[in-house]
């Protein structure tokens, strides 16, 4: 029989290997998939693995990459400092949707002025916007001891019937011939968050998440806020004693992931989805908590966790285009993709040992 | 507006039908979490009963055949998540999630070739008697088996919870799971066997959807009905009874909003649309008296 | 060199490199869907006629189609993929696709795009719809006939012009035949949910309506009214007859066949331009689902009689005179509405009663 031992210290060898294990296992087991539902499994996982970044079309995909992944990473990076600390934001997904309104919100409301001003005041509405929604499951937290896992899923909720209320009322574009939706921000040139560099994808939504994995390394590894929250993470009972208020933490980790969820949201509505609609959010605050997972809560791991995401769905797109593989199928693979990830990670914290068989 | 238009009696009995699956999975999740383990990935279960009750429904022809089907499927994913927490020790909250996405993708793939299908029909029942009642009778007496079966459960947790030794030694698992493991109880075995549960249970919920409620199979037709099943959990303070009143005010929302809306209510769809969930909200914080299972979500690593 | 650029340049290569070779390679339709191909409703129609092409030119033409695709981004990447692998034409079946299909078309200009439910065109992007309400109103003349309660239940997907279009005129056909009828109107902000939409039947049926309109996609409120019994439902979109003869009693058919092979005849001949369609009955673009034995033999001679006359010319579904819910004068005797103010409709007529959502 099999007996896990606990390490003394977490196998550096494993922390790296262990994703690369669950990807490669990943790809087995999908290939297999593929193979059952009729599709050449050699050809389906090279579409959604090689040909985004190499294929004769690739400099295509390449940018959509970048744009697929900035959301995630940026959502992600919030997430993974407040999963350190043991405080669970489930509901990013409506901090992105209130950033994004607010952020819209703003913009439109200069509508037809052009300044420079307007859209650094929208990422100000963004991150507000999103900090603020993030604040509620905090404070019911701090105040009343609320479990904000709850809180902050129930809230996407009431934010996704506040989007609808909003495509439908108050955001509706009066020159829209009475269809859902707002003004088209890209379109809107003080407003939108176009491409810095053509042909790359880059926008300031993809620069914001690059400048936030930055932020994020320095922060944990050398800042006294990053000690605080690993020590809140692993031994509550030591971060008390040695002062670390648990209140003020949850505030600061649930108000910097909302805070970047609603700019990621904000520029993606500037960007690339353009506009306020009743179904904007395609369910990036719930991926960036796989992106999350699968970076093991590193800042750079996040960043290629994230690149990886988006290569799946980009992938997948193309697979599901050229090989009529099914949507459902990508989602399962991504799925497993965690699932193996968190099969594997037991190996960087425990010793795998023959059981030794009881005496008498 | 035309409130009259509204009748009672009849808001009660749908109330009683929109309430079920909800409650169902509801009362899995709260033996699971009793236990200690906290398990995110109701909805990803749920789904996956509602495609395999459908399946084996349209394939057999016998709802009752779908339904235990669907059971047997929610059971078997959460054998995926009991794996994954209880011997190799990954994180719940993750892992929880990650079966959500999962069951989400697996039933999407099964109920491939089955959108657009009638399923059978699940006919109603009519108890002796009680149905005979005049008027309100045949509104609350005379539904589909599954609204009572739920109830049953309801109960024979409650009783199981308070006044079995099994149930005891549930309880203890969930509040220490240390303590109990050093008195020599096995606590992984006993939470397999409640992951198991709740997996039947969410999976008999997501059924009621495809086989009665609806009843058709879509992709991602549970649409978020697992994530209120694990807020009535804690609404309803992890004791039974309290489940039943949590499913019916989530159904009763969902079904008053409607008719509201039909008899003309002025009042824009969407605010009454997310009136469950500013509930749910409100009663989480009112209701921070019961307390949760000692150990829930925590690892338990034997270290003898 | 611009990304602009490098497109044309290939675009343009790749234009004279077909022209060239011309008839010998099939041509390639792409179609977006919005829903799953088994939805039963608007996806399942506009893939039988995407299988009508197919039928009708056999070799000569290629489909390919990706379903489910979120309106947004994805549209974008899902209609660039299909035009860098070498579609000719490409049908993006939603109203959410506008914004993308016009992005994408300015990048692959020898490429032509066909918008559904849509009102901005390009050079290559042209636009189509159908008058359901022309549907509705022979829906609304059989409802008006046949209820006893006189509450007619209508669920409506979106508070937009063409589904107000049909409340309208499915409301002024019952009321010409029945002065008592009144329509209950419940908004479910969706166009493919079974679940809400069950619900929102039951509901609709509870407060005592005995006829269901629906302007949603899937058959949920057919069983919801088969469940209830002694209700009537139309098929929305496809025919939904394993429902019939009841509770289906007709139904409303999208049927885009005959528009795609023409389309795509035009692109094989060369002579497509950007068109703006918007076909009835007359040009067999709305079907009407064979009326079942539920309905009394007479009320289904006058529904053939007014779908023959709509089909002919003879008769508007929108003829004065019709006052606006507010009191105000909308169409006066013999009056016929233009397009135009059906395109923006956003007013009730007279008689229904409430708002219609802000």
């Amino acid at each position: 029989m099999i007996r896990l031992e606990k390490r003394p210290q977490p196998s550096q060898v494993w922390i790296v290997a262990t994703p690369l294990l669950a990807v490669i296992a990943t790809m087995i087991a999908g290939g297999l998939l593929f193979a059952a539902l009729g599709k050449d499994p050699v050809a389906a996982i090279r579409t959604i693995f090689w040909d985004p970044l190499f294929s004769e079309n690739a400099w295509f995909y390449r940018p959509q990459l970048l744009i697929k992944a900035a959301p995630l990473i940026l959502i992600a990076i919030g997430l993974s400092l407040g999963f350190r600390a043991g405080i669970w934001n489930i509901g990013a997904e409506g901090q992105y949707i209130m950033g994004a309104i607010c952020g819209a919100g703003m913009g439109l409301a200069f509508y037809p002025m052009e300044s420079v001003l307007i859209f650094p005041l929208m990422i100000l509405a963004g991150l507000l916007g999103g900090l603020l929604w993030a604040m509620i499951p905090a404070l019911l937290r701090v105040r009343f001891g609320t479990n904000e896992i709850l809180v902050s899923l129930m809230l996407v909720y009431v934010a996704e019937q506040i989007l609808a209320s909003m495509a439908l009322g108050l955001l509706k574009n009066p020159e829209g011939m009475g269809f859902p939706g707002s003004r088209n921000l890209s379109q809107y040139p003080s407003a939108a968050n176009l491409e810095l560099i053509k042909g790359t994808g880059m926008h300031w939504g993809v620069v914001a998440a690059f400048i936030a994995v930055i932020f994020a390394y320095v922060v944990m590894s050398r800042h006294i806020l990053g000690f605080n929250i690993r020590l809140a993470g692993q031994s509550p009972r030591a971060a008390a004693f040695s002062g670390v208020s648990p209140g003020r933490l949850v505030i600061i980790c649930l108000g910097v992931s909302g805070a970047l969820a609603g700019l990621a949201g904000m520029f993606e509505v500037a960007g690339p989805s353009g506009r306020i609609s009743i179904d904007f959010n395609v369910g990036y605050g719930f991926t960036a908590i796989i992106v999350a997972f699968l970076g093991r809560l590193h800042p750079v791991g996040i960043l290629l966790a994230g690149l990886l995401m988006a290569l799946t769905y980009v992938g997948g797109g193309m697979a599901q285009g050229s090989l009529g593989l099914p949507a459902a199928a990508i989602q399962l693979f991504q799925g497993m993709l965690l699932f193996f990830l968190l099969a594997v990670d037991v190996l960087t914290n425990y010793r795998i040992r023959p059981a030794r068989r009881r005496v008498a | 507006m035309d409130l009259s238009a509204i009748n009672p009696v009849l808001l009660l009995a749908s109330l009683m039908v929109a309430a079920t699956p909800i409650l169902l999975a509801a009362i899995g999740e709260l033996v699971v979490e009793r236990a200690g383990v906290l398990n995110l990935g109701v909805e990803g279960m749920m789904i996956t009963g509602a495609v395999c009750g459908f399946v084996v429904a349209v394939n057999s022809g016998s709802p009752t055949l779908g339904f235990l089907a669907a059971a047997a499927g929610g059971a078997a994913l959460s054998l995926t998540f009991g794996f994954l927490t209880q011997y190799l020790l990954s994180n719940q909250v993750a892992t929880g999630l990650g079966l959500t996405l999962f069951g989400l993708g697996l039933s999407a793939l099964i109920g491939q070739g089955y959108i657009g299908i009638k399923a059978p029909e699940v006919p109603d029942l009519h108890i002796p008697l009680l149905a005979d009642i005049p008027v309100i009778g045949p509104i609350l007496f005379q539904h589909d088996p599954m609204v009572y079966v739920g109830l049953l459960i309801v109960a024979a947790v409650w009783a199981f919870l308070k006044y079995s030794r099994a149930g005891l030694i549930l309880r203890a698992v969930g509040e220490n799971h240390d303590a109990a493991h050093a008195l020599g109880y096995k606590v992984i075995r006993i939470r397999m066997l409640a992951i198991m549960f709740g997996g039947g249970c969410a999976g008999l919920g997501g059924a009621y959807l495809s086989l009665v409620r609806v009843p058709q199979w879509t992709e991602g037709m549970t649409a978020g009905a697992g994530w209120i099943a694990l807020a009535i959990v804690v609404f309803a303070s992890w004791k039974p009874w309290r489940i039943v009143i949590g499913a019916y005010l989530f159904g009763g929302v969902t079904v008053l909003q409607l008719n509201l809306q039909a008899a003309g209510l002025p009042v824009p769809v969407e605010y009454l649309s997310m009136s469950p969930y500013v509930a749910t909200i409100l009663v989480l914080v009112l209701l921070s008296s019961g307390r949760a299972p000692g150990s829930l979500g925590r690892i338990f690593h034997a270290s003898s | 060199m611009t990304l602009k650029s490098i497109l044309l340049g290939a675009s343009i290569l790749g234009a004279l490199a077909s022209g060239a070779i011309a008839q010998d390679d099939p041509v390639k339709v792409g179609f977006v869907y919005v829903g799953p191909v088994g939805d039963g409703g608007w996806t399942y129609e506009h893939d039988q006629a995407r299988q009508a092409v197919v039928a009708h030119f056999g070799d000569a033409v290629e489909t390919v189609f990706v379903e489910s695709v979120p309106e947004g981004p994805d549209a974008e990447r899902v209609m660039t993929q299909m035009a860098l692998e070498g579609a000719d034409l490409i049908f993006t079946t939603s109203f959410g696709y506008m914004d993308p299909t016009i992005n994408v078309a300015a990048q692959f200009p020898d490429v032509r795009f066909e918008h559904a439910t849509g009102y901005k065109t390009a050079e290559n992007v042209a636009i189509y719809n159908a008058r359901f309400y022309e549907g509705r109103a022979v829906q609304g003349l059989i409802a008006g006939s046949i209820t006893e309660s006189n509450i007619i239940g209508y669920i409506g997907s979106f508070p937009i012009p063409e589904v107000i279009q049909g409340i309208n005129s499915a409301f002024l056909h019952a009321r010409q035949v029945n002065p008592d009828v009144e329509f209950k109107i419940v908004w479910a902000y969706t166009w493919f949910d079974p679940a809400k939409e069950a619900e929102a039947a039951t509901v609709l049926i509870e407060q005592g309506a005995d006829v269901i309109l629906q302007h949603t996609d899937s058959t949920a409120p057919q069983a919801a009214a088969q469940a209830a019994g002694n209700v009537y439902t139309f098929g929305q979109a496809s025919d939904m007859a394993e429902f019939g003869p009841m509770p289906r009693v007709s139904s409303i058919i999208d049927n885009w066949g005959p528009y795609y092979i023409a389309r795509t005849q035009a692109v094989i001949d060369g002579t497509w331009t950007s068109t703006d369609t918007w076909d009835g009955i007359a040009e067999g673009m709305v079907g009407i689902g064979a009326i079942s034995d539920a309905v009394p033999a007479e009320v289904k001679a006058a529904a053939e009689a007014m779908a023959a006359a709509i089909a002919d010319g003879s008769y508007h579904p929108f003829t004065g005179p019709i006052t606006k819910q507010d009191g105000s004068a909308w169409l006066a005797e013999g009056e016929v509405s233009d397009d135009g103010t059906l395109l923006g409709m956003n007013f009730y007529v007279e008689g229904i009663v409430g708002d219609i959502p802000q």
